[in-house]
C-alpha cells in the first residue's frame, strides 16, 4: 500500500458503535536509542499503528557542501571521510575518482589493486556493524553488536597501520593511493581475510534461522521492485527487493572486472532480505579479497605525473559514482578553472534511500518502524553533509 | 583532601580496621557509577560505542550501563559536532538531567566546532550553552582518548570537597541547574550564547 | 546509448513544441547536457522514462547551481578603419549575463543498464522568478533533493508533492548555498581577549 491509500479503519465497540479516539503524535528522536543516529521522525500514531510518518533532517547538516566551495580540491579529501563515517575509505574513493574524471588523470595498476582490497574490507567491516546494529534495535542487547564489533575492530587495525588512522582515513588521492603498504600488512590481512569465513559461518548460525529475528523481520517493510527503482533507492536495499543493479558491474570502475563475484539478489523484499543479501554480499567481498591481495602487483601507488599542489582541473563538470555499502555515493563537481570547486555535490544513498520510508512504515507497529529503519542502513553524516 | 593522618590510617588498616571520612565515601560511590545518557552526534559516537564494546569496554570503570533516558543518567557525552538545530534539543536533555551531572565534550566538534567551524549551521562548540567538565580532543578521539577522558572526570569527582566554597554545584543552593534554551531565529540561534559561561573568565570560574 | 543529438531530435519528434538545447561539457570528462523549457518538461521527462525506449527509470542526482549576475567578456576580432588604413583588431566586448539558479538531473537506466543522461532546467532569474516545474511526479527519487535545492537555494518546485525546508529548520530565512549569502558573525573566527 502506498502513503496515499492508507486509511484510518474506525473500530466498532461490542454494540456496533464506533469508538472514538485520538490519535497521537510522537516525535521520536532525535535523541532516540535506536534512531543511528540524530534522526527524527514524526509519527502520527492510532494506537500501536502508524498513520503517518514524517522524517525530519538537518540535525547532523554540517555543511560539507558549502566548506567545500572555498576548500580546494584536495583539502576536501578529509571531510569526505566524514560523510559515512563508518566507510571512508569508499568515500574517498569516489571523490578521487570524481576529479579524475574531471581532470581526466590515470590511475596505476597497483593503487587500483589497493583501492579494491581497502573498499571490499570497508563493505565487510560496514555490513557487520549493520548487522550489529540491527539485532540491537531488536532487544539483542548488545551480544551480536560485540560479536561484529570485535571483527570489526581486527580490520580497522589493517586500516590504521596502512592510513594512520582507524576510521578517518583520508587515504585515496588524486591518481591513487597517499602511501604503500607497510611491511607485513599483506599477511596481517590475509589472515584475517582467512580467518573471515568461519566467522561468518558462526555468526549466521546463531542469526539467521533465529525466531525471533526471523518473526520481526520477514514480511516487514516489503519494499516492491518498482518502487525502489522510481524512488532512486540503492545499495542492498534495492537489491533485496530483486533488481539487479549493482554499479561495480554496472559501470565497471576500477579494476571490478578482473573478479568473478555475483551480485546477491532477494525475492521478498523485507527487512530479512535486506539483512541476508548483506551478509551474503559479505561472503562475495571475499571473493574479491582473495584473488586482490594474492595478485596485488608491484609499481608505483601514485601517478608520477599527479599534480597535488596548485591543482587546478580545466573547466568542465563530472558525476562520478561508486557502489559503496550503503549504495550508490556519487560526486558531482563543476570547476571554473580555480584551486577550489565551483560546485560540490554529494549524491548521499542514505538520504534517497528514506525517501519510502514512510510507505514502508505505514500500517505498522511502532517497533516494526524501529526494525525498517535499521534495515535501511543509514548513517547521519552522509544524510545530512 | 585527606583529613586524617596517613600512616594512623595505614596502621589501622594492617590491623584490619578501615577508617575514612563521608566525603571519601561519598565521592568514591558517585565517581564509580558514572552513567552515561545514551547520547551521540556523529562520528565520535562510533569511537564511544566502540569504547564500550569488547576491547576497551567502559563498563569495568563503572560505566555499565548507557541509560537511554535523561532522568536516569549523570553524564552526557556530548559526542559529534552539534549543530544549531540540534542545540536547543542537547541544552533540553541537559537540563532534563537531574543532579549532579557532568558533561564531556569529545571531539573537537563538540569542544570549538571541529573542522566545520564555518559551517552556517555548525555550533563552534557545546560549551557556549552548558558547562563542559572535560574536553578530550581529537578527530576523533580514540576509545583509550575516551577512557582517559573518563578516568580525569573521575578524577575531578573524587577531589570534590562536600562543605566549603569550593563544593560543587549540586551542593549549592542557589547555583543553576538548569540553563537557558536557545531558540532557531531566523538567522540562526538566539541567543548566539549564554553569557554567564561563555567565553570562559580568566579566573575560571 | 544514442547520442545526445539524436536524443534531442527525437525529443523534439515525440513532444509538440519542446525547445531542448545542448549544452556542450568543456573538459575531458564528456557528459554533456539537454536544457530544457519550462512548459515542456513535465512531458519530456515523462518520454524519456516511459515513450523513447531509453528506460531512463532512475534518477540518480540533483544538483542545484547558483549562477550570480556575471560580466562575460568575449574577444572579437572587427575590422577597423584607422587613418585611411583598414586594420584588424582585437576588441573586447563585455556583457553582463543575467543571474540564474540552476537544477541539473543525471539520470541513468535500471533496466538497460545505461547512462547518464543529464538534464538541465533554468530559472528566469535568482528573485521572484525562481521557479522550475519539479519532476518529482516522474521520478520520486528526485523528492527529497528537489527540496534540499528549495531550501538552500530559494528555487520553487511548481509540482512538487511537499514542498518545505528540509535541512535548516522552519523559520531560518536565508538561503544559504546561494554564493552570495553572508555567514552570521559568530561564525567567524572569535578571538578571546
Amino acid at each position: 500500500m502506498s502513503a496515499r491509500d492508507f486509511q484510518v479503519i474506525p473500530r466498532l465497540g461490542p454494540e456496533g458503535e464506533a469508538l472514538d479516539g485520538e490519535q497521537l503524535e510522537i516525535s521520536m528522536g532525535p535523541q532516540h536509542p535506536s534512531t543511528h543516529g540524530v534522526f527524527r521522525m514524526d509519527l502520527l500514531l492510532d494506537g500501536e499503528r502508524v498513520t503517518r510518518l514524517k522524517p525530519v533532517f538537518g540535525y547532523l547538516h554540517r555543511n560539507h557542501e558549502k566548506i567545500g566551495e572555498s576548500t580546494t580540491y584536495l583539502g576536501s579529501m578529509p571531510y569526505t571521510d566524514r560523510l559515512d563515517y563508518f566507510c571512508s575509505l569508499t568515500n574517498n574513493w569516489a571523490y578521487a575518482l570524481t576529479v579524475e574524471k574531471l581532470a581526466g588523470i590515470q590511475v596505476p595498476e597497483r593503487a587500483e589493486y589497493l583501492r579494491v582490497i581497502t573498499a571490499e574490507l570497508t563493505r565487510l567491516q560496514n555490513h557487520l556493524s549493520l548487522a550489529g546494529f540491527l539485532l540491537q534495535d531488536m532487544g539483542a542487547s548488545g551480544t551480536p553488536l560485540m560479536y561484529a564489533f570485535r571483527e570489526r575492530e581486527k580490520i580497522l587495525d589493517l586500516f590504521e597501520s596502512l592510513t594512520g588512522a582507524r576510521m578517518m582515513c583520508n587515504y585515496m588521492r588524486f591518481g591513487g593511493c597517499r602511501c604503500d603498504l607497510p611491511a607485513g600488512w599483506l599477511e596481517q590481512a590475509r589472515a584475517v581475510v582467512g580467518e573471515f569465513p568461519r566467522f561468518l559461518d558462526e555468526f549466521q548460525a546463531l542469526l539467521d534461522e533465529n525466531e525471533i529475528l526471523m518473526s520481526r523481520t520477514q514480511g516487514v517493510g516489503v519494499l516492491s521492485a518498482a518502487l525502489a527503482v522510481n524512488a532512486g533507492v540503492t545499495g542492498p536495499m534495492l537489491r533485496a527487493s530483486g533488481v539487479n543493479y549493482d554499479i561495480r558491474k554496472v559501470d565497471r570502475y576500477g579494476i571490478y572486472d578482473r573478479f568473478e563475484f555475483r551480485v546477491p539478489l532477494g525475492d521478498h523484499g523485507d527487512v530479512y532480505d535486506r539483512y541476508l543479501v548483506r551478509v551474503l554480499e559479505m561472503r562475495e567481498s571475499l571473493k574479491i579479497l582473495e584473488p586482490a591481495l594474492r595478485d596485488l602487483p608491484a609499481g608505483p601507488v601514485l601517478d608520477p605525473k599527479t599534480k597535488l599542489r596548485g591543482f587546478r582541473p580545466k573547466p568542465g563538470e563530472a558525476y562520478g559514482r561508486i557502489e559503496s555499502p550503503k549504495g550508490e555515493l556519487g560526486f558531482f563537481l563543476i570547476s571554473d578553472g580555480s584551486p577550489n570547486p565551483y560546485r560540490y555535490r554529494v549524491r548521499p544513498p542514505s538520504f534517497i534511500n528514506l525517501t519510502i520510508l514512510e510507505d514502508l512504515c505505514l500500517g505498522r507497529q511502532v517497533a516494526d518502524v524501529v526494525v525498517i529503519l535499521g534495515s535501511v542502513d543509514i548513517v547521519l553524516g552522509e544524510v545530512d553533509r | 583532601m585527606p583529613l586524617m593522618d596517613e600512616r594512623l590510617r595505614t596502621e589501622l588498616s594492617r590491623q584490619g580496621v578501615f577508617v575514612t571520612t563521608l566525603e571519601e565515601l561519598y565521592n568514591w560511590g558517585r565517581k564509580n557509577s558514572v552513567w552515561p545518557l545514551g547520547f551521540g552526534l556523529a562520528c565520535c559516537a562510533i569511537e564511544m560505542i566502540a569504547a564500550s564494546m569488547a576491547r576497551w569496554d567502559l563498563a569495568r570503570f563503572g560505566a555499565e550501563v548507557f541509560r537511554p533516558s535523561p532522568r536516569q543518567a549523570d553524564l552526557m557525552i556530548v559526542a559529534g559536532t552539534v549543530t544549531k538545530k540540534m542545540a536547543p534539543q542537547v541544552v533540553r536533555l541537559y537540563n532534563q538531567m537531574p543532579e549532579p551531572k557532568y558533561v564531556i565534550a569529545m571531539g573537537a566538534c563538540a569542544i570549538s566546532g571541529g573542522p566545520f567551524r564555518e559551517g552556517y549551521n555548525v555550533l563552534q562548540g557545546i560549551d557556549r550553552y552548558v558547562p563542559v567538565d572535560v574536553h578530550i580532543p581529537g578527530c576523533p578521539p580514540r576509545p583509550e582518548a575516551l577512557l582517559h577522558g573518563f578516568m580525569t572526570l573521575q578524577k575531578l569527582i573524587e577531589e570534590q570537597e562536600l562543605t566549603g566554597a569550593r563544593r560543587p554545584r549540586h551542593l549549592q543552593v542557589d547555583a543553576p541547574s538548569e540553563f537557558p534554551i536557545p531558540e532557531h531565529g531566523a538567522h540562526g540561534l538566539v541567543p548566539s550564547h549564554n553569557p554567564a559561561i561563555w567565553p570562559p573568565s580568566e579566573s575560571g570560574a | 546509448m544514442e547520442s545526445l543529438e539524436q536524443i534531442k531530435h527525437r525529443i523534439e519528434g515525440a513532444v509538440a513544441g519542446a525547445r531542448v538545447e545542448i549544452i556542450t561539457n568543456p573538459g575531458p570528462a564528456g557528459q554533456h547536457s539537454l536544457l530544457l523549457d519550462h512548459a515542456h518538461a513535465l512531458r519530456v521527462a515523462t518520454f524519456l522514462r516511459e515513450g523513447s525506449g531509453l528506460r531512463l527509470d532512475y534518477a540518480s542526482n540533483v544538483t542545484g547551481v547558483d549562477w550570480p549576475e556575471t560580466v562575460l567578456k568575449e574577444k572579437r576580432k572587427v575590422k577597423q578603419t584607422i587613418e585611411g588604413v583598414e586594420r584588424e583588431i582585437e576588441e573586447t566586448i563585455e556583457r553582463t549575463r543575467p543571474g540564474f539558479l540552476e537544477v541539473v538531473y543525471h539520470l541513468y537506466s535500471m533496466e538497460l543498464k545505461q547512462g547518464p543522461v543529464v538534464l538541465r532546467l533554468r530559472t528566469g532569474d535568482r528573485a521572484a522568478s525562481a521557479r522550475v516545474p519539479s519532476l518529482t511526479p516522474v521520478w520520486r527519487g528526485a523528492e527529497f533533493q528537489e527540496r534540499e535545492i528549495y531550501d538552500l537555494y530559494g528555487v520553487i518546485f511548481e509540482g512538487h508533492p511537499d514542498l518545505r525546508r528540509i535541512l535548516m529548520w522552519e523559520g531560518f530565512e536565508d538561503y544559504p548555498m546561494r554564493k552570495d549569502y553572508a555567514a552570521p558573525v559568530e561564525n567567524a573566527a572569535v578571538s578571546i581577549a
